[in-house]
């Protein structure tokens, strides 16, 4: 063997570099999921009952209630989200996979910083995401809702920043997990709630107040709410049933416009990042 | 640099709590060279190059790797440095291509050489024909040797080896030797690895012995062994009881039955042989005599034997009498 060595020097760090540990992680992300057809029908599963089987069942209950709207359209945008949100929560989850199985600590040896790699994960997770919502998305027409390029283009910026957040927050959770069984049960006791007081499953209007308080400081009404405003704009509703189910979201008497809600989980997605990149940087 | 330390440690400390993990080690490791740290479990091995690998910060005292320090430029001494630790870091889901992929992406290595290199490291060890294999169907020598090739992608100055052979078979062990000797040849590389497996630390150039958190004695295994001056002289005889308490009264040497043989330490073994056949007073019915080994080199410098000293527990009067101090 009296071949000449490659020698490799490594440069000093540089944005430069960061950037392409962002872009590896990310990368990593996405081969992952690829590779993983079990997770991605697994991942559709749920909101699809929800949509096709709940969907149908609450909405022949509610039908005399709701002229001129079927209930499923109405869950439609609830159930974009939800795929979204349990996609990102699942690819943050694997942060603590791979701290079981050691990988993360390649990673946490490596001379790049801490939020070049949670940037990555969190980056990837919404791409993850993005794309398993664009399923969802394809199936807009099984329920009344219009293939409008502008509505489309909409959503998917709306869920792949309702994703990047929601990544950020499972981060910010797996940091400090030493196993999946305590992560999944976490993630569960955090999202079930989430999910019920977002508006994805039942309308908002008419609240009792206390279950009122509860939705506006619920995160994710803020993300479904503009893609429900988005879809109902390219629907044909009567204004009182518009009123019924698509109330927006109230600051006491101050109705939250979509830029300001869109501001709040942008915001929140980047303080949840902060958070989680600290916790990395204090894990050593 | 060139002349400097590749690893320089002076009064290196790491207490938990109340347990001082390594109390406070100094020693140096010469560029060029295969440094072995040998000890049994727990005896801070894994401390000490956790913290020379900016894993773990020290308590006290200072180290510097490839002639940065280990606290203060932390980044600097990870990009001059491989790992290969005790257990995988590995994802099993990827190829074992795409594993050395992201590691390279990650440390940086510049675009142009990252394909070339990666299939020098994988053919060097004998994996560039399962490039495209997921991790997860290796076996798990095949890994070990995946992180090896991992480990020295980036051209690090020191390669640091945590146990790197531990829960592999003897052939695999061997091989990963082999390579370990191939990259002196190839690579200008330091060598810096734990174990606590004697026979492996015969190949390093230096060994240091370290036990209950510090390093007892650092020199080649041969100085190490001559060091010790006794030869192992182990006896068959019909009555064991009989030839132990013979071998004290007449001889004032403490024996013990090891590995089934009435066993003691004495110095020119060979010499000893006829005047212990003239004067034991009993038959005898084989005898043999060792040089020194590392084990007895580790029991003469610690006073237990390394597999005893994992087990936790003392000695017996073989130990005793092997031991110095």
């Amino acid at each position: 063997m009296a071949t000449e060595a490659i020698s490799v020097r490594v440069p000093a760090r540089s944005a430069g570099h960061d950037l392409r540990a962002v872009k590896i992680v990310l990368h990593r992300e996405m081969l992952r999921f690829v590779n993983d057809r079990t997770r991605m029908l697994s991942m559709l599963m749920q909101p699809v009952l929800w949509l096709f089987v709940m969907g149908t069942g609450l909405g022949s209950l509610v039908q005399g209630s709701i002229p001129g709207v079927d209930y499923r359209t109405f869950m439609y945008p609830g159930m974009i989200s939800m795929t979204v949100i349990m996609t990102g929560m699942f690819s943050a989850g694997s942060i603590v996979w791979d701290r079981e199985f050691g990988f993360l600590r390649e990673m946490l040896v490596a001379p790049v910083s801490r939020g070049a790699i949670v940037v990555g994960k969190c980056l990837g997770g919404a791409i993850v995401a993005t794309g398993q919502g664009i399923v969802i998305l394809a199936m807009a027409g099984l329920v009344g809702v219009p293939y409008s390029p502008s509505l489309i283009v909409t959503l998917l910026a709306e869920m792949f920043l309702a994703a990047f957040t929601i990544t950020a927050f499972g981060v910010m959770l797996a940091a400090r997990m030493k196993n999946m069984q305590t992560f999944f049960g976490l993630m569960q006791m955090a999202i079930m709630p989430m999910m019920f007081l977002s508006g994805a499953m039942f309308p908002l209007a008419n609240l009792p107040s206390w279950l009122h308080a509860l939705t506006v400081v619920n995160p994710m009404t803020y993300a479904v709410d503009p893609m429900r405003q988005a879809v109902f704009s390219h629907l044909d509703v009567p204004p009182q049933v518009n009123a019924v189910l698509n109330p927006g979201v109230r600051w006491f008497d101050y109705q939250v416009p979509v830029p300001l809600e869109l501001g709040v989980v942008a915001a929140l997605g980047a303080v949840l990042l902060g958070i989680g990149i600290a916790e990395f940087r204090r894990a050593e | 640099m060139g002349t400097e330390a590749a690893v320089a440690v002076r009064g290196l400390k790491k207490t938990y709590g109340k347990v001082e993990a390594v109390k406070g080690v100094d020693f140096e490791v010469r560029p060029g060279e295969v440094f072995g740290f040998l000890g049994p479990n727990g005896a801070g091995k894994t401390t000490t190059i956790s913290m020379l690998c900016t894993l773990v910060n020290p308590t006290g005292g200072s180290a510097e790797v490839a002639g940065h320090d280990v606290v203060k430029e932390r980044d600097e001494v990870r990009r001059n440095i491989g790992l290969v630790f005790q257990d995988p870091t590995l994802d099993g889901y990827l190829s074992a291509e795409q594993n050395l992929r992201f590691h390279a992406e990650l440390y940086g290595v510049p675009k142009g050489v990252v394909g070339d290199r990666i299939r020098q490291v994988m053919e060097m060890v004998a994996l560039w024909d399962r490039k495209d294999a997921k991790v997860m169907t290796f076996s798990g020598g095949m890994k070990r040797r995946l992180e090896i090739a991992r480990g020295l992608l980036h051209s690090p100055r020191v390669l640091f080896l945590d146990e790197p052979t531990v829960g592999l078979d003897p052939q695999t062990r061997s091989a990963i030797w082999g390579y370990i000797n191939q990259l002196r040849l190839m690579e200008d590389i330091t060598i810096f690895m734990t174990t606590h497996y004697m026979d492996e630390a015969e190949y390093c150039d230096r060994i240091a012995i370290i036990d209950h958190g510090e390093v007892v004695v650092i020199d080649s295994p041969e100085a190490l062994k001559a060091s010790v001056g006794k030869d192992r002289v182990q006896i068959q005889t019909p009555d064991d009881d009989e030839a132990i308490k013979a071998l004290r009264e007449r001889f004032g040497l403490e024996a013990a039955v090891h590995e089934g043989a009435v066993t003691f330490a004495v110095a020119s073994g060979e010499e000893f042989v006829p005047k212990l056949f003239a004067e034991l007073g009993m038959p005898i019915k084989s005898v043999s005599v060792s040089r020194p080994s590392l084990d007895d080199v580790f029991m003469s410098y610690t006073g237990s034997t390394i597999r005893d000293a994992e087990a936790g527990d003392g000695g017996n009067a073989w130990m005793r009498a092997m031991a110095r101090r």
